[in-house]
């Protein structure tokens, strides 16, 4: 037994003195960090980076059975989805893996932001985390593209479409992207190229950078209410700090972050194993238009705003929004490198990130229910509660078919029931006067199409008397206040 | 590598030893041959920008299948088709055939960002499933978010068949019509 460890013991000095691996560990996993940041909150950067270990490794055995044609990978989707051993797992691990991903990078963003630790002299680190997360969004949009179903076509169209307003270029644009004039074969490959090379690699050689950063200017200490940063003085007291209470990452700092990679990866596979990989859902066929396009949810604060934001601004905001935000975030080192750290004395940090979150997860939100997207089927899917058709007289029953059969349910919900784009009419009859009900018919307007082409006479009259009716009980019909003999104000 | 301070360096004065050629020339050859290299490649890539869209006139149908007054759905194959585009050269439009040869063939992009519009015959509206477009009949914009009416395709009929100019995808940057 002794012969035989002294045997390992013999190789492995061989080894190292060739590769001088024990001095490499020191240096790098050894290196002292300041005890303060072995702290829950420092675990979400190890956590980002092992999402996309996870991402590499199930990544590329995907790409052992995907094959990128705009005619095959439809195919080789079901075929991992439902055949392959496994398939369906790793499939649903790299699409959770993803989202896991942008989520814990966000909270470590949020965590570093709050802590100020992008303050002097982590600008770099600062800088290349902002490159890592426009990379990584990168790949969730490649990504989603990869699952080439009918979401991804209709996903590149909506991607030509922004790409289409940049002014003089916007043509070339679009068939740089699509990798010539329509969304095909040669789409697929420069985007599956995109996701497995470039974005990939790109990330890779950024991680190194942002983590020699970590090596060379050391992990911020925790933040102390109280203690500012000063460019004369922080380096120096940085060190003090190192000296009094440094200890070396491995193996004193590391154990939170083990343990919360340990939780990450089994609440990855939770999710795999419960939920499932995503889709693919319908086959990327431009001629299925019965479709309803919408993004993965990281993309879903994107299309809400597409949806909310007034036309006049679209093109500059879409366009020039990214820019904007992108350069105010690189600029932030620079215009607030000193002073306070805790967040404790940052209202407006804390400020910030609570109107971000708040504006993120309710466009998020909102993206998910899309009220303004009309219900495609209401007209001859939906019934029209009971209560609005008993006891009405023929014209107004007449009037409830018309709304039916000319789409209003579409857009229309009667009693929270059909499209949510304009008013519920439940109560209708009560808020407009017969008179605003005939011209906002015929005339639109306020984001309603006008319907006075498209209706008789006879189909106006039988609607307006059908929503004239649409009142709660014992609510009288709205009356025009104009008009003499009105009811005195209850 | 020590230089011994007894001996002067070869380099005094400007004269060029060996070495320095050396060095210039490897630098020199390296920036001739990266560009070999790069300019092709960047070539390659930015070819797809360069390339102008070349529209073709393809071919719809007989007039018969599109009746007067109404609007239908019709498919064609996109004209630079590669063999391995599978379904998605197949691209959908909708017709309108006002009266005898008077058409007017919209594409299938909504205005806003491309989802596709949907017909509907009985309130004569193209809706969008995305964020809430509506067109009318003829294709004017109606509500949502579309800063204009539909794409339309030019067309022309011969021998009795409808033909429109097409093979891109409709978007604000090639659409003047």
């Amino acid at each position: 037994m002794n012969k035989l460890l002294n045997a390992a013991r013999g190789v492995f000095l061989w080894v190292d003195d060739r590769l001088h691996l024990v001095k490499l560990f020191e240096s790098t996993a050894g290196h002292h960090v300041p005890q303060s940041s072995g702290s829950w909150f420092y675990v979400l950067g190890s956590a980002t980076l092992l999402c996309f270990m996870i991402q590499l490794a199930t990544g590329i055995m995907l790409a052992m059975v995907y094959v990128p044609s705009a005619a095959e990978s439809y195919t080789t989707l079901q075929y991992l989805t439902y055949q392959q051993d496994l398939g369906w797992f790793l499939r649903a691990v790299h699409y959770w893996g993803s989202n896991f991903m942008v989520g814990i990078m966000l909270l470590h963003m949020t965590q570093v932001f709050l802590f100020g630790a992008y303050k002097y002299p982590r600008e770099i680190t600062w800088i290349t985390g902002l490159a890592l997360l426009g990379l990584t969004l990168g790949l969730a949009f490649t990504g989603q593209v990869m699952r080439f179903d009918e979401d991804a076509y209709w996903g590149l169209g909506i991607g030509a479409a922004i790409l289409g307003r940049v002014p003089f270029l916007g043509e070339q644009m679009v068939n740089m992207m699509l990798g010539g004039p329509i969304i095909a074969s040669e789409t697929l490959s420069r985007f599956f190229a995109l996701h497995v090379f470039v974005l990939p690699g790109g990330v890779l050689a950024l991680v190194s950078i942002h983590l020699r950063m970590v090596l060379t200017k050391g992990i911020s200490e925790y933040p102390q209410p109280g203690v500012l940063v000063r460019r004369e003085t922080y380096d120096k007291e940085y060190a003090a700090i190192l000296k009094k209470e440094g200890v070396p990452f491995f193996p004193k700092a590391i154990s939170k972050d083990l343990v919360a990679s340990a939780v990450v990866i089994f609440a990855i596979l939770a999710c795999a194993v419960i939920f499932g990989p995503k889709g693919p859902t319908g086959p990327p066929d431009p001629v299925q238009i019965d479709t309803l396009p919408r993004p993965d949810f990281y993309f879903l604060w994107i299309f809400a705003i597409a949806a909310l934001m007034p036309d006049w601004m679209e093109s500059v905001a879409l366009l020039g929004g990214p820019v904007l935000i992108g350069l105010l975030l690189i600029a932030l080192p620079f215009f607030n490198g000193t002073g306070e750290r805790s967040w404790r004395r940052r209202p407006v940090a804390v400020m910030t990130v609570i109107l971000v979150y708040v504006a993120l997860g309710l466009l998020t939100y909102l993206g998910h229910t899309s009220p303004w997207s009309p219900d495609m089927d209401a007209w001859k899917g939906d019934p029209t509660p009971e209560q609005f058709i008993r006891g009405r007289s023929p014209l107004e029953l007449q009037g409830s078919v018309v709304v039916q059969f000319m789409q209003c349910r579409n857009c229309h919900a009667i009693d929270g029931i059909g499209g949510h784009r304009g008013p519920d009419l439940a109560d209708v009859g009560a808020r407009l006067t017969k008179d605003q009900l005939i011209r906002q018919v015929i005339q639109g307007g306020g984001n309603m199409p006008a319907y006075g082409k498209n209706l008789s006479p006879d189909q106006v009259d039988a609607v307006v008397a059908f929503m004239v009716s649409l009142r709660p009980p014992g609510i009288p019909a709205a009356r025009d206040s104009s008009q003499p003999g009105r009811p005195p104000m209850e | 590598m020590n230089e011994e301070p007894s001996k002067p360096c070869a380099c005094e004065g400007k004269k060029t030893t060996r070495r320095d050629f050396l060095l210039a020339a490897g630098f020199g050859l390296n920036v001739i041959a990266g560009a070999a290299i790069g300019i092709p490649l960047v070539g390659y890539v930015l070819s797809a920008f360069f390339k102008p869209s070349q529209l073709e006139w393809i071919k719809l149908g007989p007039v018969g299948n599109f009746p007067e007054g109404k609007t239908r759905f019709a498919t064609y194959e996109n004209p630079v088709r590669r063999e391995w585009d599978g379904e998605t050269a197949n691209i959908p439009c909708w017709v309108r055939r006002i009266k005898g040869d008077e058409f007017q063939v919209f594409a299938i992009n909504c205005t806003h960002l491309g989802c596709p519009v949907r017909w509907f015959e009985e309130s004569k509206l193209f809706m969008c499933p995305c964020h809430g477009g509506a067109f009318y009949e003829d294709g004017g914009h109606a509500a949502g978010p579309p800063p204009r009416g539909l794409y339309t395709y030019e067309f022309k009929v011969e021998n009795g068949v409808l033909f429109i100019k097409g093979g891109d995808l409709p978007n604000l940057s090639n659409q003047n019509i």
